[in-house]
This record gives C-alpha cells, structure tokens and sequence, in this order.
C-alpha cells in the first residue's frame, strides 16, 4: 500500500529520471542556445552568399562575390595572418610566464595560499574594460614609466609605448594571465604526490623529478591554457581598441568596423565565418586530442 | 655532485617565487595606478600626482550619461543573474542526474557561448534579428547577456551537484514528498554555494560586457562598459579613473561579501549539525 502511494505521488506515469521531464528542464537552455546561438551562425553562414548593393542595403541574390574578395585581396590575408601571430605569441609567452606562478601555488608550504588563488579570481570580477585602460596609466606619455624615466633624467621626451602591437600584447596577457595560470594549476593538483615521493625515493634530483613526473602530468593544463588564450586573444575586440593604433587592429575590429562602420553586413558575415572556422577549427583540433573535460575543468575554476 | 643538483634545485625556486610575486605586480599594478589616480587634484588623467582630492567622485555624481548607463547596467545585470542562474540550475540538474536523448550534445553546445569570440556572437544574433526584421531591443540584450553568463553558471552547478548524492533526494521522494517539494527541500539547500556563485559571477559577466553589448544595444541605449569606451574616446579623465574605481570597489566587493556569507552559513549549519549530533 505504501509502495503504491509512493508510486502515485512521485510519478504519476513517469518513471522517476523520466528521459521527458529531462527535457522539460533543458527546454529553456536549448531553446536559448538554438534561438542565439545556433541559428545566428547558420543565418550568418547564408548571409555570407547576400549581395551588397549600399551601406545597410543588401539583395537575397545569392552570389560568391563575398568569398571572392576575401580569398583575393590581401588585405584580409593580412588581417588574419596577424591576428595568429598576435594569439600565438600571447598564447606562448602566458603558457611560459604563466607556468612559474602555477608551480608556486601548488608546491608552496605557505599557509594562506587560497589568498594567492583568490587574487587570481579576482581580476575576473574586475571589469575588463577597466583593467585594459589602466594600461594606459602605465605605457602612456604621463603614465608611470614615462614619469619615472624622465625624472631619472634617461630621456628627454616620453618613449613611445602605448599604441603599439607591443602594448596590445600586453594588455592581452594581462587578460588571460589568470586563465592560464589557472588551468595548469587545476592539472597540478590532479597530480598524484606519491608519483613525486616515488621519484625522489629512487634517487631523482628535485629537477628531475620536475622534468620526468610533474612537467609531463602538467601537459594537459598547459595544453587547454594555451587553446583558451589563443582562442580568446585571436577573437578580441577591446584590447586593440583601446591599447593599440589602427594599424595595429586584429580580425575582430576588422569585423566590427565592416558592419558597424561600413554597414557592409554581408562582407561582415563572411569575416565573422572565416574567425569562426579558424578558431573553431583550432579547437576542434585541441579537442581531437585532448578532450573537452580540461577546458570545463579549467572554466569552473 | 648532489650538492650541485641541490643549489639547481635551491635557484629554480628561487627563480619560480620570483616569477610568482612579478607576476602578482602585473596583475595588479596598473589596476592600483588607477585606483591612486582617481584621486588625484590634477586635471589630467596621469601621473604625476599634484594633491589629494574627491572632486572627481562628485563630477562622477552630477554626470547624467554616467548615472543612467549605471543604471541600466544594474538592472540588465539583476535580470541576467537571476534568469542564468534559475535556468542554469534546471539544466545542470538534468545534465547530471537524468540520461535522455541528446545529453552529450546539449552539454557541449551550453559550453560554447563561452569560447566563441563575443565579435561572433555579436554578429551573428545582430544579422539573425536584421533578417527578421526586428530592431536592437534591450530584452534581446538582455537575452544576449544570459547566453554569455550560461555557460559559468552551468559548470558550477553542475560541478556541485555531481558530489550532492542522489540517494538524498530518493529517500525524500520515497517518504511521499513531492518533485517540487524535495527539489525545495533537499537539493536547492544543498546547492546553495553553487547557487550564490552562479548568480554573482552572471551579474559580473553582464554588468561587465563589451564587445557583444556594442552590438546589441539599441540605439542610444550605453551600458556602464560601452559608456567608459565611449569617454576613453577623447582623452584620459581622472573622472574615468574614478568611475573605474567605483566599479572595481563593486564588482570586487560583492563576491567577496558573497563569499564571506557563504563561510558563515556553512560554517553555522554545520555548528548547528554538530550539536543536534551531540
């Protein structure tokens, strides 16, 4: 009798993980992702194919004009081959400067060491607009170096920093510093210690044991820290914005001007495609061989 | 010869903790600059400092543009955190307790949002309404802005639920409570951080939007972070400064009053365990 009361109130003809209620709590997820995401990308996939007649004007005429230009004229072959090259080095020089604060973190005795965590979070809470200008309080003519430089009487006329790849780069790291260090760190901590004792007890040297146990189980951090800040640095919009000069522009104000700028949406869509393909191809290469459990790992800190 | 490897051993440290505390000056350097320039006398957005003043937090006050834009920011940013965070827990519970059809899709497509560039997001969501023939509205902004904040409230929710056992919510069930009533009484309790967390990171992730708000905001319509480009156009103000201050004593503020209820919650209930065990 109790059994069916229980049967009665709980199910009511669905079984208790019934696949449909399943589906009754992601409708609003997937409906949101289908409406925003999913069917944006295809109807900018069309829109690509659109003809061009005026700023803000354009034909449903199909026509490969788009592609045409974009595989034809330089001028975008630049924008993308630069864009790479300013993710990779951004990527690189974070997975590199990156890996000695991870380290730290995880092999360190000192007792407040959520402190050290906590301020790696905390620049995520800082708005990101504000953490790229306050570079200009530093590079600038009367930032910080500039000022100290020509008090020490080392020049005579502020050094040109802002407004340079140099400081877009910069202002890059500082944004994904803390992804970085974050995703080796996570690795770390998924290292069984007893494989560092194991090492040690056979006679390695501490670097040894670095270079043949924890470097090598580190990998993966290192791997998903590296895909996430060239992902992310290759599609900015802001940081060359506010750090850089016109010719210092990536491929995202490249896409903002073409369809903010010019109105030229259908041109906008194929740049927005070509990112997407790119970035999206990089990823998929990353997740080919690594998996995706890294980078969720890495996201939920 | 182990005396060697030893002093290599001694140096990488030291070279490590180097590394660690310049990496610590580079992240927060530039964000103190700022902080100290606010309130600077001068009227130049630079260095050097010429004198100690607050004007600029009342110039901030008196500046409409400012004072709106702040506001719609806060409530797309109230909107956003409690809509991401009901319909990231729902989904979350689903992904992680039932199996259904599609399971494996829907997880990888709820993690997207955060890796594709927001320049694409923008784009595309702006082109989809363009051929629909729909103008920029702020709940389509706001919608936009849920999209963004999905993904991290999802993969908190879901990283705490996987250690919340299911054997809890069966044993209420089979004592006749309710779907609804155990989902209240059993699992929502037992989410709260993750539910505190969600929310507070959504309401950071909108309040601090950029690239994809440019996009997506109507006509006329600035958000706090579309406003501070938008004064950055001209030149460096030391009011930008202390709006930048403002909103860092915000934004840093509030997870961390967050995170210190979160340690006296747990830390009472499980007082209150203890001595109900005793």
């Amino acid at each position: 009798m109790a059994a069916r009361t229980y049967e009665a109130r709980v199910t009511r003809g669905w079984k208790l993980y019934d696949p449909r209620l399943a589906w009754l709590l992601v409708a609003p997820a997937a409906l949101l992702l289908l409406c925003f995401l999913i069917l944006p990308i295809l109807v900018m996939g069309i829109y690509t194919f659109f003809t061009f007649v005026t700023a803000g004007v354009e034909d449903a005429t199909l026509t490969w004009a788009n592609w045409h230009e974009f595989l034809t004229d330089s001028y975008y072959h630049g924008f993308l081959l630069k864009t790479l090259r300013v993710g990779m080095v951004t990527a690189a020089i974070c997975g590199v400067i990156g890996y000695f604060p991870a380290y730290f973190i995880w092999a360190t005795g000192f007792r407040h060491k959520w402190l050290l965590l906590l301020l790696l979070i905390v620049p995520f809470w800082i708005s990101f607009t504000i953490r790229t200008f306050s570079w200009i309080h530093i590079l600038g003519e009367q930032g910080l170096i500039n000022v100290w430089l020509m008090n020490l009487g080392l020049t005579n006329a502020p050094v040109q920093m802002l407004y340079t790849e140099g400081a877009v780069i910069m202002g890059l790291i500082h944004f994904l510093l803390p992804y970085m260090i974050l995703n080796i760190y996570v690795s770390l901590e998924g290292i069984d210690r007893t494989l560092i004792s194991a090492a040690r007890s056979m006679g390695c040297t501490n670097a040894q044991a670095f270079r043949e146990v924890t470097l090598p189980l580190s990998l993966p951090g290192l791997a998903a820290g590296l895909m996430l800040c060239f992902v992310l640095a290759a599609g900015s919009y802001v940081t060359p914005q506010l750090l850089g000069s016109g010719r210092d522009a990536l491929f995202g104000n490249l896409i903002y001007d073409t369809i903010m700028g010019q109105l030229n949406w259908p041109m906008g869509a194929t740049l927005s495609i070509v990112l997407f393909v790119v970035l999206g191809s990089v990823a998929a290469i990353y997740t080919r061989y690594m998996g995706m459990s890294q980078i969720v790992k890495g996201l939920s800190g | 010869m182990s005396g060697a490897r030893d002093r290599e051993g001694r140096w990488a440290w030291a070279l490590t903790r180097l590394v660690t505390v310049l990496v610590y000056v580079f992240m927060f350097a530039p964000i103190l600059a700022t902080v100290v320039l606010s309130f600077n006398k001068s009227m130049f957005g630079g260095f050097p400092m010429t004198g100690f003043s607050f004007q600029w937090y009342g110039k901030l006050l008196e500046n409409a543009a400012v004072v709106q834009a702040f506001k719609t920011s806060l409530w797309i940013a109230v909107v956003t955190a409690a809509v991401t965070t009901l319909v990231g827990i729902v989904t979350a519970l689903a992904l992680v307790r039932f199996d259904f059809r599609g399971k494996g899709l829907l997880g990888t497509l709820v993690i997207l949002p955060a890796l594709v560039p927001e320049t694409i997001l923008g784009v595309g969501l702006l082109i989809l309404i363009k051929s629909i023939d729909q103008p920029r509205s702020l709940p389509i902004l706001v919608l936009g802005h849920i999209l963004l904040a999905l993904p991290y409230v999802v993969l908190i929710a879901q990283a705490r639920m996987v250690g919340v056992k299911r054997i809890y919510e069966e044993a209420a069930m089979s004592l006749g409570a309710s779907r609804l009533s155990t989902f209240r009484e059993i699992t929502l309790p037992l989410l709260i951080p993750a539910v505190v967390a969600g929310a507070l990171l959504a309401f950071t992730i909108s309040f601090d939007n950029t690239s994809a708000s440019l996009f997506w905001r109507p006509a006329g319509v600035e958000t706090m972070p579309t406003q501070i480009l938008s004064m950055l156009k001209t030149s460096i103000s030391p009011e930008v400064n202390a709006l930048g201050t403002v909103m860092i004593v915000m934004t840093v503020g509030i997870p961390l009053i967050g995170g210190i209820l979160i340690q006296i919650f747990t830390r009472r209930t499980r007082r209150y365990k203890t001595r109900e065990t005793a």
